[in-house]
């Protein structure tokens, strides 16, 4: 099987949010980054478990600048194989789902791996993004993935409930918890990744729709309202009369 | 004009697609120009969207649509987007619209916002809109420049309101071609509002001790006819089923109201749940980071807190 998995990096769950001055631009002075979860948790210890089961190669994609490259080498080291950076500012979803398709379009992937969303701009675009560009078929928040021949088995949440469905290979799924479990990456991993193969390639022209105005914190909670623990009553009144819920 | 994706699975429309034709209705009306509703399958009652504010309601009831496969969606929608000269395309922020709105903007040649959390501001004819970023920590405004552009709406955003009438839906003819994914079964929980689309949820963590103390958790959420969920280590340990896990690497809810039990507040829990409106924390520990982000806290036992409330509910239920 070839097997695509695109990363993006995150800035790490509990980093402090902030902006520059005009508001323009997230503030990552003293940011720690990570692989975006659901990319490293899911999408890739399930791709590279279908190599270790089925055979193939597991590549993985990143559109960013080269101070990325130890996201990259991390993957590496939790077993894809090679990969593949992009040399880009990922600026918006469509820039990014078009980068990643120019490359995917001359490699014949049998499944592009992506996460669900990244937990930054949690967009959910890239994936469906991707799919139109290259006319395939789309499974998305798969919480499980089997592949028997050129048909792939998938489990996808859908509100309410799990959808289990059939598609034909080659396709793009975006995973979700539930897909595999995490792996850390061990020693060898880690000494062997710093070998395998890391390509540089450069972004095509293109042109987005969404320009980013502004950031702005959401306005501060006036502060919690404690209430007796004895005096419920006091709660369902304040919930009716004053924040208007029940 | 402006285009609103209805989607209606398994034949019902569901309160997203509800607050879709209201969003869309306001923005037409804001940009001068109608609201038409796009149904695609069999339906019972596509005429209902007129209610909501749609001036026309078009309906293709090819079974091809019957399941969802977001290719054979997108190039019909995009069809009637194309024919009917959309300016602007809403979708519901759903599984299903997640899944579409990607797609439609690269076949529309389109500029998308997904996860809108109100109604754009319209400046010398743009649009500018808002959406949460950073797991709920921050707000982002962008400018859409398409010459189509596609928002999709956060659930619980809007408020569905109807403002029309019943219409005679109208049937339109879209390219349709072949999918190639196949539903094999479709498990869902019965009797629940899906917690992406509950107004109240009741949710407890680690402060529960024990998976058999939870029928204080489900008598409360019965009282206020509201879902249940969970913290992460609750659903890792399988004390509950993993669709209740929000947060973070959960799901991302928005209800009116979240009360949350014995649950301490961390940053992951809290990046799925601080987008409620208002949220009550029942926490015997005062220093529990959650009361940062509560309206109103309960600091005390929730072994006797829960019960208490129930019963002071019950008791208002009944007087209204
Ligand atoms: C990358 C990452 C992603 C994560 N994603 C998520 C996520 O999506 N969702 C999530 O929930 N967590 C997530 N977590 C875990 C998160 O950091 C916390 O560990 C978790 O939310 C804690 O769960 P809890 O509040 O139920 O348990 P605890 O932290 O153990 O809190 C239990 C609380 O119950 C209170 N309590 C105990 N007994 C009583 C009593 N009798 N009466 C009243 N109160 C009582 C305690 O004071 C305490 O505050 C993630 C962590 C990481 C690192
Ligand atoms: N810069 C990037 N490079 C490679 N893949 C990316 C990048 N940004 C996003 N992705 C992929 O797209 C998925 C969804 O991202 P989003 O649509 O932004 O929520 C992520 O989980 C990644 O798999």
């Amino acid at each position: 099987m070839k097997l695509l998995v695109c990363i993006s990096q995150t800035p790490d769950t509990t980093a402090k949010i902030s902006f520059n001055a005009d508001s323009t631009e997230f503030n990552s002075a003293g940011v720690q980054f990570i692989m975006n979860p659901y990319d490293e948790w899911y999408a890739l210890v399930r791709a590279c478990e279908l190599k270790e089961s089925l055979g193939g190669q597991v590549t993985v994609l990143h559109i960013g600048p080269a101070a990325n490259e130890t996201t990259i080498r991390k993957a590496l080291a939790i077993g894809a194989d090679d990969a593949v950076r992009i040399d880009a500012d990922p600026k918006s979803a469509a820039f990014v789902a078009f980068q990643i398709a120019e490359y995917a379009r001359k490699e014949n992937f049998d499944i592009i791996f992506l996460g669900k969303e990244t937990i930054d701009y949690n967009g959910s675009e890239v994936g469906a993004m991707l799919a139109e560009f290259l006319d395939m078929p789309y499974v998305s928040y798969a919480s499980k993935l089997d592949v028997q021949g050129n048909i792939a088995t998938l489990d996808r949440e859908i509100e309410g409930g799990i959808e289990s469905l059939e598609v034909e290979l080659p396709c793009v799924v975006s995973a979700a918890k539930g897909m595999a479990e995490q792996r850390i990456p061990n020693m060898r991993g880690i000494m062997t990744a710093r070998t395998k193969p890391l390509q540089e390639l450069p972004a095509a022209p293109f042109e987005a729709l969404e320009q980013l105005n502004r950031f702005t914190l959401p306005p501060a909670k006036a502060g919690v309202k404690l209430i007796d623990p004895e005096n419920m009553d006091e709660l369902v009144r304040l919930l009716h009369e004053e924040a208007k819920v029940l | 004009m402006v285009l609103v994706f209805a989607e209606s699975p398994r034949g019902q429309f569901k309160k997203s697609a509800f607050e879709a034709v209201t969003y869309g209705k306001k923005l037409a009306d804001a940009l001068g120009v109608s609201c038409v509703a796009l149904t695609l399958g069999p339906l019972h009652d596509a005429g209902l969207l007129g209610e909501y504010g749609a001036s026309r309601v078009l309906n293709n009831n090819n079974t091809a649509f019957e399941h969802f496969d977001s290719q054979v969606y997108a190039k019909a929608i995009a069809d009637a987007a194309t024919q009917l000269g959309a300016k602007v395309v809403i979708l519901s922020h759903t599984s299903t619209g997640k899944a579409l709105a990607g797609r439609l903007a690269v076949r529309l040649k389109a500029g998308l916002i997904s996860g809108a959390n109100q109604l754009p501001q319209i400046e010398s004819g743009s649009l500018l809109v808002e959406k949460s970023v950073f797991s709920g920590k921050a707000l982002a405004q962008y400018k859409l420049n398409g010459a189509v552009n596609i928002i999709s709406l956060m659930g619980n955003a809007v408020k569905p309101e109807m403002t029309g009438s019943k219409l005679e839906p109208e049937t339109i003819q879209l390219t349709v071609t072949p999918g190639k994914i196949k539903i094999k079964e479709l498990k869902t929980q019965e009797g629940t509002v899906p917690l992406p689309e509950a107004e109240i949820v009741v949710s407890a963590g680690r402060g529960m001790k024990d998976p058999a103390n939870w029928g204080i958790v489900e008598e409360l959420a019965a009282t206020l006819g509201a879902t249940t969920a969970c913290s992460r280590p609750v659903a890792d340990s399988h004390w509950r089923p993993h669709h209740e896990h929000v947060g973070q690497t959960g799901i991302a809810i928005r209800p009116n109201l979240y009360i949350a039990i014995g649950i301490s507040g961390a940053i992951q829990h809290l990046a799925g749940v601080n987008n409620s409106k208002v949220i009550v924390v029942i926490n015997k520990d005062p220093e529990a980071p959650f009361f940062k982000a509560a309206d109103y806290g309960v600091v005390g036992d929730l072994f006797e807190v829960v019960p208490k409330l129930n019963e002071a509910i019950k008791k208002y239920k009944a007087a209204n």
